[in-house]
């Protein structure tokens, strides 16, 4: 219940009875209830609340800067269309000739066009069966060295092609191509992450082989780059044992994205005091499912794992590309067939018209 | 600070709804944020208010719904409200949760004139 404007619970409200209250100090008070995720509301003063509403019931609810207490638990039962409503406005009524503001409902996902971007980036890769992954950690973490180690082991196994994120210097891209894969820096600039747009840009100038490996390796950051999808097959986050094993909690929001955690430098073990097993089980506790690999690009322990992690994948990739192209070519061999068969058939209708 | 690039994309789709909708200004912008959606408010404020200028929503203000996260707690079997990512669950206090919900950001509704 409304203390302020006294909807309740059981308050019946009819469509195009106005939900607009004067109150005692002069201020409008609409409200506003999007369908999609109805209920929620802000006022102006910071106040969030929810409310039940009934589906298919849209009318702008809003505060001008006043205060009061806000107790709303208020069911509304009235029924609106999903119209707009001009009666809302700051002024609280339609006066004709008056312009006020209007809602204009969007519901529009942040992130869509980054989203949409890196779904094409994603059938871009499916199609040619490479499999990529996007390399995210703190900056300092080995990454880059643990990059050109597993190059080196995976040469003449598996082709690797590398898009280095930095916010500047091309230096890490050339470490990747003094192994000989072709790898392209993207220098960020100010920005914090790479998005599927400058990935994007990059596939098409890198054009890595058909079942290949495309690695990403990200901006040195365990927080912004969690958010974008570049249309990758999973993300990997590199922790080293110098870094301390409360950063899964400290950085939740990337372990929780990421499909595999590599503890990277575990040969450093013997001099810390890193507590592996609470390490992991803080990676477990933000993330059930992730997988975990011990390993060290210098003494090249747990190397093999994630090696064979990689051709997994690669394998994985390259199997949905033959399946795709097969059933491309056998949908392409039922059209030609389709298109003979209907060729026979008017032909004969030609022949018998004609006899 | 990714903040900066999720307020650009605010400011694009309240400028082409603005602009669709023959508006002179934007009053107004109220966003959905999700408690597990890995945004600082008040940093998304502070961005907001840097890349509105010039735009149609020079003068809005910029209101905030926040939303709970949600997950399936696979130990209780039934879905549960988290503050974040790698909170326990607060029925069984069990890590085992899937999340469901309170990921997301969209832009719910714009207010012109």
């Amino acid at each position: 219940m409304c203390m302020t404007c006294g909807c309740g619970h059981d308050e019946a409200h009819v469509e195009g009875a106005e939900h607009s209250h004067p109150h005692a100090d002069g201020a409008a008070h609409s409200h506003a209830h999007g369908a999609a995720d109805p209920g929620w509301h802000t006022h102006a003063d910071g106040t969030t609340h929810r409310h039940a509403v009934v589906p298919a019931h849209a009318h702008a609810h809003e505060h001008q800067a006043h205060e009061h207490e806000h107790a709303h638990d208020h069911d509304h039962d009235h029924e609106h269309r999903g119209d707009l409503h001009f009666g809302h406005g700051p002024a609280g009524a339609a006066a004709p000739g008056m312009t006020q503001a209007r809602m204009v409902r969007v519901e529009r996902d942040i992130l869509a066009v980054n989203d949409a971007i890196a779904q094409r980036n994603r059938g871009w890769l499916e199609k040619r069966g490479i499999f990529a992954l996007n390399l995210v950690s703190s900056p300092g973490s080995g990454k880059t060295t643990l990059l050109v180690r597993t190059i080196e082991r995976l040469a003449g196994l598996l082709p690797v092609a590398v898009i280095e994120g930095d916010q500047q210097t091309t230096f890490d891209a050339e470490r990747i191509r003094a192994t000989g894969a072709p790898a392209l820096q993207i220098n960020t600039g100010k920005g914090c992450h790479l998005d599927a747009a400058m990935v994007e840009t990059a596939l098409h100038r890198l054009a890595p082989a058909d079942d290949s490996v495309l690695m990403i390796e990200n901006v040195g950051n365990l927080v912004c780059p969690a958010g974008f999808d570049l249309g990758e097959a999973h993300k990997v986050v590199v922790l080293s044992v110098t870094e301390g094993e409360d950063k899964p909690l400290k950085y939740p929001d990337m372990f929780h994205a990421a499909a595999l955690m590599l503890l990277n430098k575990v040969d450093l073990l013997p001099h810390l005091s890193f507590d592996v097993e609470r390490c992991v089980a803080n990676a477990r506790r933000v993330h059930p499912a992730i997988e975990i690999i011990e390993i060290s690009a210098t003494s090249g322990e747990g190397m093999g794992d994630w090696l064979r992690w990689i051709e997994r994948g690669a394998h994985a990739a390259r199997e949905r590309r033959l399946e795709r192209e097969k059933a491309l070519a056998q949908a392409g061999r039922l059209d030609v067939l389709e298109r003979a068969a209907r060729a026979t058939d008017s032909g004969a209708r030609e022949r018998a018209a004609g006899g | 600070m990714h903040e900066m690039a999720l307020a650009e994309g605010v400011r694009e789709i309240v400028d082409e709804t603005a602009r669709s909708s023959g508006a002179g200004r934007v009053a107004a912008v109220r966003l959905e944020i999700g408690r597990l959606a890995q945004v600082e408010i008040e940093a998304l404020r502070f961005a907001f208010d840097v890349v509105k200028r010039g735009s149609l929503a020079d003068s809005a203000r910029l209101e905030i719904v926040e939303v709970d996260g949600t997950a399936w707690c696979m130990c209780c079997c039934e879905p549960v409200v988290i503050a974040g990512h790698g909170e326990a669950c607060p029925k069984c206090a069990h890590y085992q949760l899937q999340v469901t919900g309170g990921d997301r950001m969209r832009v719910l509704e714009i207010e012109i004139e």
